[in-house]
């Protein structure tokens, strides 16, 4: 049961995480960013549809992704805050997957020793594709943190904004600890290391400052969340709620 | 027929099959066929996902099976999620496909992550040079990135190392 609901955990992250950029989807300001996001978000939902079958498997309750995904309520979903805060603009945008990117990619690198083949096989790929997000994400954070007054200005509002969202990243819930010490799952805060270091390259180019963050805003793991959750999932929820059991 | 004609029938019969969205070339080409057993009369494909949220994976599995039935066998698809799937898989023969196609193979191995804002060289497919400048991080599909080549104009897509 520990490992099921770390794998939701996870799952549940991605997931969030993936609608969120979505929803940038034919709004992006060039045609470009319109192409990025929706591919980013694939790569973030795929991960997740892998993590909820699997979560489903191990739970051994015929839970499919399906159901996981569409029939729990925002007081069910696991996911850290930071992944559920709002676009704002591309600032917010940016840096929330950024920041998000750069712990998964030593995390799943990390993942590939996991006992669990099916994670095993999870994080070969999402590595590499996490890679990518840290790249493109770490180019528009220079490029705005490094660009005009007030692409400038937007950037410090952000890290000012999600900075309080980071330490939860690195907090493993007695589920995440079960399974660390099963060897399912690495060990959340071995990657605030590597987390740093990508941070701070990236921001040394921008030209921005990590702030002293007055307290650390965390909750997601046991389902408080912000209200924007409830709308989120209201949305992506509602038409497999009005058609239970709806496949496509 | 031998067990052996069998088991080639089923593999030339899965293989053949074309990537819904790059059609030039093959899925044992593009190195997502992993293998074909028999087992029993049945036979079971191994498929490993380009992406992890490929939209094609599912109609690839698809095609294979019915590519399968055609043939003459029942078909099971397995989806193999490890070892992940790397370009470099991607056959000599597949690269070459590609690039007469219009799509730049890729150049290298998944490079490292501390390299992370290190640009490769990419070769234009139309003219051969390598004067080019990347477009876009994503191009007409998640595994593909936009380029232009300085030498001849002409715009093409990028079949990302990963």
């Amino acid at each position: 049961m520990a490992v099921y609901n770390a794998l939701l955990e996870l799952a549940d992250d991605h997931l969030v995480l993936g609608h969120r950029i979505s929803e940038w989807c034919g709004h992006a300001p060039m045609l470009e960013e319109d192409l990025a996001m929706p591919n980013m978000a694939l790569d973030l939902i795929g991960t997740s549809r892998t993590l909820y079958e699997r979560a489903g498997q191990l739970e051994g309750k015929g839970q499919s992704e399906d159901d996981l995904a569409y029939l729990r309520g925002e007081r069910d979903y696991r996911n850290c805050l930071l992944v559920e805060r709002p676009n704002e603009d591309f600032a917010h945008t940016m840096l929330r997957q950024l920041y998000f990117a750069a712990f998964m990619h030593p995390y799943w690198v990390a993942a590939q020793q996991s006992s669990d083949e099916v994670v095993q096989g999870v994080a070969g790929k999402a590595q590499k594709e996490m890679a990518y997000h840290i790249r493109h994400a770490g180019e528009w954070v220079i490029r705005l943190g490094d660009g005009t007054e007030e692409s400038a200005a937007r950037m410090r509002d952000a890290v000012e904004a999600l900075s309080i969202y980071v330490d939860e990243l690195f907090d493993s819930s007695l589920a995440a600890q079960e399974a660390e010490a099963a060897g399912v799952l690495p060990s959340r805060a071995d990657m605030r290391a590597e987390w740093d270091k990508t941070i701070a390259q990236v921001f040394d180019e921008a030209l921005l400052a990590f702030p002293e963050v007055p307290f650390a805003q965390s909750g997601g793991r046991e389902g408080l969340h912000d209200e924007g959750l409830g709308h989120m999932l209201a949305e992506m929820q509602s038409v497999y709620r009005a058609h239970p059991g709806a496949r496509w | 027929m031998s067990a052996t004609a069998k088991q080639t029938r089923a593999w030339e019969a899965a293989a053949a099959v074309p990537d819904p969205e790059v059609p030039c070339v093959n899925v044992a080409e593009l190195g997502i066929l992993r293998w074909v057993r028999l087992e029993g009369g049945v036979a079971v494909a191994g498929v490993t996902p380009t992406y992890s949220g490929c939209p094609a994976t599912l109609a690839i599995e698809m095609s294979i099976e019915a590519a399968l039935r055609e043939a003459g066998f029942d078909a099971r698809i397995e989806r193999v999620l490890s070892p992940a799937w790397t370009t470099d898989w991607i056959t000599d023969e597949g690269r070459e496909k590609l690039r007469a196609y219009g799509i730049a193979p890729p150049e290298q191995a998944a490079g490292s992550v501390r390299a992370l804002f290190g640009e490769v060289s990419v070769t234009c497919p139309k003219c051969g040079s390598t004067d080019t400048e990347k477009l876009s991080e994503f191009g007409s599909t998640a595994c593909k990135a936009h380029y232009r080549c300085r030498a001849c104009a002409e715009p093409f897509d990028y079949f990302k190392c990963i």
